[in-house]
C-alpha cells in the first residue's frame, strides 16, 4: 500500500494512524479531519474544561513531539468515496487517491427540531461546543439539560458546582437505564436529587420558547420549565452521509466484521460511526466509548495491513467511565440481557457502590459507584471469562 | 530518604500497596514475583495507579487506557502523555522500603496545584 487514508482527527482517527506506523506501515499517510483542531480529548469538555479547570492546552491528544510523518488535512470534510477509482473526495474539490482507507468519521450530536436559530440553546460534542456553552455558563441563571443521559448528567453536575439552577428532563421513566439497567440507573440519576438538581422523567419535550434567546423548554404535559440556557443532550448520529452510494453497506453507521473490516477490500471503519459486529452478543454493536476509540483501531488496522488475512482477537467487553458530582462512575460489560443485579460492595444510598450484573448465574456486566480498586478486579474476571 | 511500605508477607503477586505520602507512591509485586515502586497518581488524571489493571510489567490506569512501564515509567498512549516517577525498592528484614526519587514528581494538573496551594 502506497496511500492510506484516514478520514476523521480525532480519538479513534489519531489511534489508526499510530497503529499504522507501529505496525511498519511507511507509505503516505494522510488525515482528514472536519474540524480546525488537532485531535483533542472529549471527556473533559463536559467537567474539567466546561468548569475551567483545564484549559484547550491540557486537551491536546498528541505528544508534544510526536510526528507521525502525516500529511494533516485540517478544516475540511470528506464528502465520498469513489470506489471504482479508489478516491476520496473532499468538500473543496480536492480529491486523494487511496490503498487503504479508515473511516473514522465519528458521531454528531443530535438536536432539537426547531431550535435552529434561537440562542441560548446547545448541544455538547465539539471543542467548539463547549467553548460556547462554557461562556453562557459563566453568567450563571438557570439552566435546563434536555436529556439524562451521561452527557446531561455530566453538565448538569458541572453547572451545579459552578452554582446555576439546574433542571434535567429525561423522557425514560428512568434516566440510563438503557446503559444501566433500570435499578442501577435509578441509583446513578440518584445524584442529581443529592445535589439539588431537579430531575423531572417520564415526560418529553414539545418544543423551546422565546423570541431570539430562549426562554423556557415547554413539555408535552404543557408546562414550561423557565431557561437562561438550555443543553441538548438527547444521543448523537453516526456521521455517515457521505459514504452513501459508496457500496458501503451503511446500517447504524458503517456495518463491520468483528475487525471493523467492511465489504469493500482495504476499507475499515472504527470509532463511533462503527457498527461492529460483536461475536459475544451475536449481533452488531455500535459502540459510542472513548475506549473502544482507544482500542479498537489497532485491530482494524491489523486487518487493513494483512489483507484481511488475519483473525481478530476478541475486544475486551466495551468499558466506560462517567464522572457526576464527585463521584467516580465505571461500567464494563453488557447490561441488556442480564437477569439480576446484585449489590457486592458498599450501599446504594451511600452512592458507593459495586454492583454485578448476571445472566444464568454468569457475570456480565459490572458498575462501580467510587470503587476503582474493585471495579478493576471484576473487569479483569470479565474479559477472562468472556474471552 | 528510604521508608518502610509494608511487609513482604502482605505483598502477594499480582497485587500493590499504596504508600500513602504526599504525592502517593505504590508498590507493585508483578505475577513473576518482581517489585517496582512508582508514583501512584496517573499523570493525566488523579487516579491511583495501585487500582488499575496489573498485568506483567505494566499497569493500566484503572479510569482511562493508558499504561505504565514499571521500569522505566515511560507511559504507551493517551489519554497520559507524561511519565511517572520511578523509585527504588528495597527488601530488607522481610520489609518492603521504598528508596524516594529525588526528581520532580509529574502529576496532573488538578493534583499539582493541589500540592502548590497546600490544600484542596
Amino acid at each position: 500500500m502506497r496511500t492510506v487514508a484516514v478520514v476523521g482527527a480525532s480519538l479513534a482517527g489519531l489511534s489508526a494512524a499510530r497503529s499504522l506506523r507501529k505496525r511498519g506501515y511507511d507509505g503516505r499517510l494522510v488525515v482528514v479531519g472536519e474540524e480546525f483542531h488537532r485531535p483533542y480529548d472529549r471527556p473533559p469538555l463536559s467537567k474539567e474544561f466546561l468548569a475551567g479547570a483545564l484549559g484547550e492546552a491540557d486537551l491536546a491528544l498528541e505528544a508534544h513531539d510526536e510526528d507521525l510523518g502525516a500529511q494533516w488535512l485540517l478544516g475540511v470534510r470528506a464528502t465520498g468515496l469513489d470506489r471504482t477509482r479508489r478516491a476520496l473526495r473532499l468538500a473543496d474539490g480536492r480529491e486523494v487517491r487511496v490503498d487503504g482507507l479508515v473511516i473514522a468519521t465519528g458521531a454528531a450530536a443530535r438536536r432539537l427540531p426547531g431550535a435552529d436559530g434561537l440562542a441560548g440553546v446547545h448541544v455538547l460534542r465539539t471543542l467548539d461546543d463547549a467553548r460556547a456553552l462554557r461562556d453562557e455558563l459563566a453568567r450563571g441563571g438557570r439552566l435546563v439539560v434536555i436529556g439524562g443521559g451521561f452527557v446531561g448528567a455530566e453538565v448538569a453536575s458541572t453547572a451545579r458546582a459552578l452554582g446555576l439552577d439546574v433542571t434535567v428532563v429525561e423522557a425514560a421513566p428512568t434516566p440510563l437505564s438503557g446503559p444501566l439497567g433500570a435499578a442501577m440507573g435509578g441509583v446513578v440519576s440518584g445524584l442529581h436529587a443529592d445535589h439539588g438538581v431537579r430531575l423531572l422523567c417520564g415526560v418529553g419535550v414539545k418544543g423551546l420558547s422565546g423570541e431570539r434567546h430562549v426562554d423556557a423548554v415547554v413539555l408535552e404535559d404543557g408546562r414550561g420549565i423557565p431557561a437562561d440556557t438550555v443543553v441538548v443532550g438527547v444521543g448523537a448520529r453516526p456521521c455517515v452521509e457521505w459514504l452513501e452510494g459508496s457500496g458501503i453497506e451503511l446500517d447504524n453507521g458503517v456495518k463491520c466484521g468483528a475487525d471493523g473490516r467492511t465489504g469493500l477490500a482495504g476499507v475499515v471503519a472504527v470509532g463511533d460511526c462503527a457498527n461492529w459486529y460483536d461475536p459475544r452478543a451475536r449481533a452488531h454493536r455500535r459502540v459510542e466509548h472513548w475506549t473502544g476509540a482507544r482500542e479498537r483501531p489497532d485491530a482494524a488496522v491489523a486487518t487493513l495491513l494483512a489483507g484481511g488475512a488475519v483473525t481478530p482477537g476478541v475486544p475486551r467487553p466495551p468499558y466506560f467511565w462517567s464522572d457526576q458530582y464527585g463521584v467516580r462512575i465505571q461500567f464494563a460489560g453488557h447490561a441488556a440481557g442480564a437477569d439480576s443485579v446484585t449489590v457486592e460492595e458498599g450501599a446504594v444510598d451511600d452512592r458507593d457502590v459495586l454492583a454485578v450484573y448476571r445472566r444464568a448465574g454468569d457475570p456480565v456486566a459490572v458498575l462501580g459507584m467510587n470503587q476503582a480498586r474493585s471495579f478493576t478486579r471484576w473487569r479483569k474476571q470479565l474479559a477472562a471469562a468472556t474471552s | 530518604m528510604k521508608i518502610p511500605a509494608c511487609r513482604l508477607a502482605d505483598l502477594p503477586r499480582g497485587e500493590a500497596f499504596r504508600l500513602d505520602i504526599d504525592p502517593p507512591v505504590s508498590v507493585f509485586h508483578t505475577d513473576d514475583g518482581e517489585f517496582f515502586a512508582i508514583d501512584d497518581t496517573c499523570t493525566h488524571q488523579d487516579a491511583s495507579l495501585a487500582d488499575g489493571w496489573l498485568e506483567g510489567c505494566e499497569v493500566e490506569c484503572p479510569l482511562h487506557a493508558s499504561k505504565f512501564d514499571l521500569r522505566t515509567g515511560a507511559v504507551d498512549a493517551p489519554p497520559a502523555k507524561r511519565p511517572v516517577r520511578t523509585h527504588e525498592v528495597v527488601v530488607e528484614d522481610g520489609v518492603i522500603h521504598v528508596r524516594l526519587s529525588t526528581d520532580a514528581p509529574d502529576l496532573p494538573p488538578c493534583v499539582a496545584s493541589r500540592l502548590a496551594g497546600g490544600s484542596a
